[in-house]
C-alpha cells in the first residue's frame, strides 16, 4: 500500500513470472528470482516447452533477456518447434532479446586422457549471458551431459558448481531433467537444486490423456501442493488452478432473461445476473435443452452473441429438435449470432474440451455460453477432474463476464445426482427440472432451487412445452421444494 | 614411415595426408592447461616430428570459438586434420589414451 506509514514486515522471496496461465497463480507469482528451478518429468511431458516459454514471456513481457542452452535440439529445429506457437526465435535472437546455443553432446566419441573441467560450457553460457545481457537461462536438459561426459564424479561436482554459478550471477534459470524409475530425475538432479522443484506428468487413463503439474518443492514460498491439469494448445501451457482461484471478479448487477417471461418473475421478475452460472438438472427429457434453447433464443434476440456446446447431438439434430417446441434458432445461426460446436466427449481429454472451449470464447466473445450437457463429460472421467476443470472453466466465463448455462442430466437414485450436488456449489443459480404423474397424467415440473443474491420463488411451475414454445404452468400447491436433492 | 626432415613452415600450403593439424582448447593458463600444452607437445614430437601444427586456442580470450567444435570440457584437443575429426578431453597425462584416442600411428 503506497503512502500507508504503517509497515508489515514481511521478506517475501522475489518472483520471475513465467507468464504462463496459471503457473503463476500456482506459485504465487513466478520462479523464485536469481535461482534455479528444476522442472522434471517423462518424455514428452512438455518441460521444454515450460521452459521455452518462460523464456520468451521474459523476454517479451518482462524485459528480461534469456539464454537457452539446448542439449537437445538445434537452434533451428527448435526455432521450428515453437514457431507453431507464434514465437519467432531467430526474430527475438537478432533483437538480442533471446540466445540460443545449441550443445551437442558426441556419445561415447570423447576419449578421457586426464583431468578435466567443463569450463567449454561455462564460457559458453557466460559468453552467451554477457551477449545480452540476459537475466534467465534455461538449461534443457543438463542431463545429456552424463551421455557424453564419462567420468560422473566430475560432472556432479561442475554440476555443482554451474548451479552455484547460475546463482552467483542471479539469473533465474530452468533447468530440465528427465524423471526416474523412482526419482524425480534419471541422475538425481533434485540433489543439487534446493530452491523450487516443478514436476510434470502426462497421464492416459482409459485411453484419455491429461497432463498434470506440481509443484515439489518452493523454499520460502507458500505454493499450491495439488497436482493441477495443464493443457497444451496453440498458445502454450495453461495451468487450471483449482484451490489458488482468486475470486476477484467483478459481480455484474445487470441481469438477462431467462426467456420466459413467467420465469423471469420467479426471479424477481428480472431473470438471471448478467455474467452468472446457470445449472439445469433434471433427468431424461425433462426439458434441460429446451430450456437452454429458449435462453439462447432469447440472448440472441437481444443481439447477443451465443455459443452452443453439445455433447450429445449434432447441431442440426438440435435445430431439427428446437423447430418442434417453436423454436427457430436457424436463423441466428445464420445472422451469426448463434454458434454451435458439438464435441464428442470421448474425442478428448478434459484439457481438451477446456482448451476448444476457451479458444472459442476468445475468438467469438460470446455474451451467454451453454454446455449441454455436462453430464457426459462427467462419465468420461472421475468427478474431481470435471469439477476442477468447471471449477476453470466458471471463472474465466465469469472474468469475461458472459452468463452461462450448464444442463445436466440426473438420474433418480444414481451418483451422477451426486455429481450435480458437486458442481452445483459452483453456480450462482441451480433450476430443477422434474417429472411427475399426478393422477396419472405426466407433466413437467421447475423450481429454483437456489439462486444468489436474490430473492427467488421457491414455487413448483408446470413446465409446458408445446408447438408454442416453452411457458409456465401455474402454480403447483400440492407440491413443496424439497432442498434435499442429493439425498432420497 | 617416410621421413620429412625439413621442418614445415606453419600453416602448410599442402597438406599431406599424414599432416595432422591440432587445435587445443583451454581456458586461461590453468594447471591443466599448462599440463596439457606439455604434455601434448611432448607427443607430438615423438610421434609426429615435423608433420603437426598445434594451435592453442584460449576461450577466455575467444569465447565464440567454442561454438564450432562443440566445446564442453576443458582442455580439449581436436584433431582437425587428417580427417574425420577427433574429439579428446582430459590434461592428455594418459599418453596411451592420447595416441589412441588421436589414432596416431606407432612411430618406428
Amino acid at each position: 500500500m503506497p503512502g500507508t506509514k504503517i509497515r508489515v514486515v514481511r521478506t517475501s522471496l522475489a518472483k520471475a513470472p513465467t507468464g504462463i496461465q496459471g503457473l503463476d497463480e500456482v506459485t504465487g507469482g513466478g520462479l523464485p528470482k536469481g535461482r534455479v528451478t528444476l522442472v522434471c518429468g517423462k518424455a514428452g511431458c512438455g518441460k521444454s516447452l515450460l521452459a521455452m516459454e518462460f523464456l520468451v514471456h521474459g523476454a517479451v513481457q518482462y524485459g528480461e533477456p534469456g539464454v537457452c542452452i539446448d542439449f537437445e535440439e538445434t537452434e533451428e529445429k527448435l526455432s521450428a518447434n515453437v514457431a507453431s506457437l507464434g514465437f519467432n526465435l531467430p526474430a527475438l535472437t537478432k533483437k538480442k532479446k533471446l540466445f540460443v546455443d545449441y550443445v551437442s553432446i558426441e556419445r561415447n566419441q570423447i576419449a578421457e586422457t586426464g583431468e578435466y573441467n567443463l569450463d567449454g560450457l561455462f564460457i559458453r553460457l557466460a559468453h552467451a549471458v554477457d551477449t545480452i545481457g540476459a537475466k534467465r537461462v534455461v538449461l534443457d536438459s543438463v542431463e545429456a551431459l552424463f551421455s557424453g561426459i564419462a567420468d560422473t564424479t566430475i560432472l556432479r561436482s561442475e554440476l555443482r558448481r554451474l548451479f552455484r554459478w547460475l546463482e552467483d550471477k542471479k539469473l533465474t534459470a530452468i533447468v530440465t531433467g528427465e524423471a526416474g524409475a523412482n526419482t524425480l530425475t534419471r541422475h538425481g538432479l533434485e540433489e543439487y537444486i534446493a530452491d523450487c522443484v516443478i514436476s510434470l506428468d502426462h497421464r492416459v487413463t482409459e485411453q484419455i490423456s491429461t497432463r498434470r503439474l506440481r509443484v515439489v518443492k518452493y523454499r520460502g514460498t507458500s505454493h499450491g501442493t495439488d497436482e493441477y491439469p495443464f493443457l497444451i494448445d496453440e498458445d502454450g501451457i495453461s495451468v487450471v488452478p483449482i484451490t489458488s482461484l482468486v475470486l476477484s471478479h467483478k459481480a455484474l448487477k445487470g441481469r438477462v432473461s431467462t426467456g420466459m417471461s413467467a420465469m423471469d418473475e420467479m426471479m424477481e421478475g428480472e431473470g438471471f445476473f448478467r455474467g452468472s452460472s446457470v445449472l439445469v438438472t433434471g433427468t431424461a427429457g425433462t426439458g434441460k435443452s429446451s430450456l437452454a434453447a429458449n435462453f439462447t433464443s432469447a440472448a440472441c434476440a437481444r443481439g447477443e452473441v451465443c455459443l452452443y456446446f453439445t455433447f450429445e447431438e449434432s447441431p442440426s439434430q438440435i435445430l431439427r429438435n428446437m423447430r418442434s417446441v417453436g423454436l427457430n434458432l436457424g436463423p441466428w445461426v445464420k445472422k451469426g449470432l448463434l454458434h454451435f460446436n458439438a464435441m464428442r466427449p470421448t474425442s478428448t481429454g478434459l484439457e481438451g474440451h477446456l482448451a476448444v472451449i476457451h479458444r472459442l470464447i476468445a475468438k467469438l466473445r460470446p455474451q451467454v455460453v451453454v454446455i449441454d450437457p455436462i453430464t457426459n463429460l462427467v462419465a468420461e472421467s472421475g468427478t474431481y477432474d470435471v469439477k476442477s476443470m468447471l471449477v476453470r472453466l466458471v471463472d474465466f466465463l465469469k472474468v469475461e463476464q458472459i452468463t452461462s448455462m450448464f444442463t445436466n442430466l440426473t438420474f433418480a437414485g444414481d451418483p451422477q445426482e451426486r455429481t450435480a450436488a458437486a458442481v452445483s456449489s459452483l453456480m450462482d443459480t441451480w433450476i430443477v427440472l422434474r417429472d411427475s404423474k399426478p393422477n396419472g397424467r405426466p407433466r413437467r415440473e421447475l423450481y429454483v432451487l437456489k439462486s444468489r443474491g436474490m430473492e427467488h420463488s421457491r414455487e413448483v411451475r408446470e413446465l409446458i412445452v408445446s408447438k408454442k414454445g416453452l411457458e409456465l404452468g401455474m402454480v403447483l400447491k400440492d407440491h413443496t421444494v424439497s432442498t434435499n436433492v442429493a439425498g432420497h | 614411415m617416410n621421413s620429412t626432415p625439413k621442418k614445415r613452415p606453419p600453416p602448410p600450403k599442402t597438406i599431406q595426408s599424414d599432416f595432422y593439424r591440432l587445435r587445443l582448447y583451454i581456458a586461461g593458463q590453468t594447471p591443466n592447461s599448462v599440463i596439457a600444452i606439455a604434455n601434448l607437445k611432448k607427443i607430438c614430437e615423438e610421434q609426429l616430428k615435423g608433420k603437426y601444427l598445434i594451435e592453442v586456442v584460449d576461450l577466455l580470450e575467444k569465447p565464440q570459438l567454442a561454438k564450432g567444435d562443440q566445446i564442453i570440457a576443458i582442455p580439449t584437443l581436436v584433431r582437425r586434420l587428417p580427417p574425420p575429426v577427433k574429439k579428446i578431453i582430459g590434461n592428455l597425462s594418459k599418453t596411451e589414451s592420447v595416441i589412441v584416442g588421436l589414432d596416431l600411428q606407432p612411430a618406428r
